[in-house]
């Protein structure tokens, strides 16, 4: 059964609000929304992790705007989440916890996201998220058949005010736009009846 | 000052660098008595007064020393200049009699320099030409009228004129200022030119010359004594807020922002507390200022009541009075600033970070992380040249499996405890290491990087160094891409 055609764009993130992703490609995925949000962007990221994101491989208009903040501390991490959530300034906070989430950090966030009215996407490690998110999004690269193709599997797992389903989407990571792949239906079929 | 530092028993000396000679800059009574002098070389003063003990001088804090001296030396006269680089010059007129007369006015002067541990020379004299003269050389006071006669024994060159034409004086059998005190001026000026005249009229004070003192640098500091102590937190955040209104009054008639300021709260029992905060920007807003100070505040011990503060902005920038025109992304700039002056404050200046680009092939070193307070937003080069990964992370080395060309990627590898298997791969991309730099991590040679699309899904940055005669360890990844 194909997806109906949304009215909306089905890769939105509702705004104010914390949604999380996980799995490989989280990365790219908080890349292709912090190209869709205007204004600053906040990337929360442990002193102790070993990626950056590499400037020039950024996505068009991105580079200029992203700020890494690097606390030292869990604790640190999750304060300066909080307070960028809060501030009113930032377009889109993304942040990369290392340890779960409780409810009460997520519920926290949550309540700074509607306060400050930004958007936040924690990266988390698989299984790691928290009841409070308002989406959450498995993200993974897939190989693409032709030469020219960087496939992405984004399925949406979680989502407290619509409905479920799972996207196979095609983009470069150089701009904001992404072509639906019209073959997946075949992969959404697949989902809908394991067997 | 070097001396007070280390206090050293027999002579001692400063010494300076100029040319490729070291020289006596500055020397102790002790050393004066061996029979050193200034401007002497050190070799030859080594050689006289062998066990000299000598530092190196600094001549800006020499400077600075002076400038002290020179606010100091205020409670004599309004008008004190710097007077050459190791001078200063008060003009005290209708002054003297506030001491009791010009001979107690530098008695005091010397009981109080003395105390200080500073040896210095003075003189009083009707006119600055004169006065400098006579400072440097034995000091006195020179009566009404008495000019000529104070400094006519006194050689040429304390005129204040260049080197030269005291040497071309003293050649001609006029060493000191009494000979030439006499002659007449038209054949002077002709052979020396104007300059040894006007100075020799400034020293007899028939030509003006002012004291011109330097402007004061502003000083950005405000405090409050309070009646009775205080213990509560809100009185002292009340009492922040005062003297935030003052400090950024007085920075906003200077076009400063303030950048870092420091609030000391003096305790009742004499204990002093210190809550320093950054701003990510200059800036002279005392409400989110004060918002800042709240959390520092929150620690202090109170103690017994807090009864006197103290604020001041040690760091400044220029600040001009900005237009209020674009209100909505001036407020997003207000706002993204403060959200930065948290963070920092908590977390430290140094990990609120910005990409930068830099000038570099290299693919650690083509972004730098530069604080966002002390930087501003640059658009990275436009994309040419092979793709780059989203991420990058220093070289992890992969177990290469499978059959290869040598220099292909190889069929299949394991890096993180995965395995993948090459379904397409675009390259190779080589980069030389930067030979002006000497990297640990470049040692291995060149390196000829390679996308690699593996069917498992994940866009790998992978590079060979063919340099490494060990093939099975010269595959890396190094970044993933979108």
């Amino acid at each position: 059964m194909p997806p109906e055609p949304a009215p909306t764009d089905p890769l939105a993130l509702a705004p104010a609000r914390v949604h999380e992703a996980e799995g490989r490609g989280r990365q790219a995925f908080a890349l292709l929304q912090a190209a869709r949000h205007a204004g600053p962007l906040i990337w929360v990221l442990a002193a102790h992790a070993p990626h950056l994101p590499m400037l020039r491989g950024l996505p068009d208009g991105v580079g200029q705007r992203l700020h890494v903040i690097r606390p030292g501390r869990e604790i640190d991490l999750l304060w300066a989440v909080e307070e960028a959530l809060r501030s009113p300034a930032a377009g889109l906070v993304i942040a990369e916890p290392s340890s779960p989430l409780s409810l009460t950090a997520g519920r926290r966030l949550q309540l700074a996201a509607e306060a400050g009215r930004t958007t936040g996407l924690m990266l988390i490690r698989a299984g790691q998220g928290s009841n409070a998110a308002e989406t959450r999004w498995q993200c993974a690269p897939v190989a693409g058949e032709d030469r020219d193709s960087t496939l992405h599997r984004w399925s949406l797992n979680k989502n407290k005010e619509g409905t479920t389903g799972i996207w196979t989407v095609h983009w470069n990571g150089a701009t904001a736009a992404v072509h639906l792949v019209s073959a997946a239906g075949k992969r959404h079929g697949a989902a809908e009846t394991p067997c | 000052m070097a001396l007070r530092r280390r206090p050293v028993e027999g002579p001692f000396a400063l010494i300076l660098r100029s040319g490729n000679s070291d020289h006596l800059h500055c020397l102790t009574r002790a050393a004066e008595a061996q029979g050193l002098h200034r401007g002497m070389a050190l070799a030859d003063a080594r050689a006289i007064c062998p066990d000299l003990a000598t530092r190196p001088a600094d001549l800006a804090r020499e400077t600075a020393a002076l400038m002290h001296l020179r606010r100091w030396i205020g409670q004599y006269s309004p008008m004190v200049a710097r007077d050459g680089a190791d001078g200063l010059m008060a003009d005290i007129s209708g002054v003297p009699h506030l001491f009791g007369g010009e001979d107690e006015m530098r008695a005091d002067l010397h009981t109080r320099l003395e105390r200080a541990g500073l040896s210095a020379l003075s003189a009083i004299a009707g006119a600055r030409g004169a006065a400098h003269a006579l400072a440097r050389h034995g000091g006195g006071i020179v009566p009404e009228g008495g000019l000529a006669e104070a400094i006519g024994h006194l050689p040429v060159s304390a005129l204040r004129i260049d080197a030269e034409t005291a040497q071309a004086l003293a050649r001609m059998g006029l060493p000191r200022i009494g000979d030439i005190l006499s002659l007449p001026r038209a054949p002077l000026a002709r052979r020396f030119g104007p300059g040894l005249v006007l100075r020799l009229d400034q020293a007899l004070g028939s030509q003006a010359e002012p004291v011109a003192p330097e402007a004061e640098e502003p000083h950005f500091g405000v405090r409050m004594t309070l009646p009775e102590p205080v213990g509560l937190q809100d009185d002292v955040m009340t009492g922040v807020s005062r003297l935030l209104e003052r400090l950024c009054e007085k920075l906003a008639h200077h076009d400063r922002g303030a950048r870092r300021l420091r609030l000391e709260l003096h305790r009742l029992d004499r204990e002093t507390a210190q809550v320093e905060i950054g701003l990510a920007r200059a800036m002279r807003d005392p409400e989110r200022i004060a918002a800042l100070f709240l959390k520092g505040v929150e620690e202090v011990e109170a103690g017994f009541g807090i009864e006197a503060m103290r604020l001041t902005a040690h760091v400044t920038e220029h600040l001009p009075p900005e237009q209020l025109g674009a209100r909505a992304a001036l407020r997003q700039e207000d706002a993204l600033a403060d959200l930065f002056s948290r963070l920092g404050n908590r977390l430290g200046f140094d990990r609120v970070l910005r990409l930068a680009p830099a000038q570099s092939k290299i693919p650690e070193r083509s972004f730098l992380l530069t604080p966002a307070a002390y930087s501003e937003p640059e658009a990275p080069p436009p994309r040419t040249g092979p793709d780059r990964p989203i991420l990058v992370f220093p070289p992890e080395p992969v177990t290469a499996g499978g059959i290869a060309h040598p220099g292909h990627p190889p069929a299949r590898f394991r890096w993180r405890r995965m395995a993948f298997s090459t379904l397409r791969a675009t390259g190779p991309e080589r980069i030389t290491p930067e030979w002006w730099l000497d990297d640990p991590a470049w040692r291995s040679g060149l390196r000829d990087y390679w996308r690699i699309e593996t069917r498992e899904g994940p866009r790998l940055w992978l590079f060979h160094t063919p340099q490494v005669p060990d093939a099975a360890r010269a595959w890396f990844v190094q970044g993933e891409f979108a």
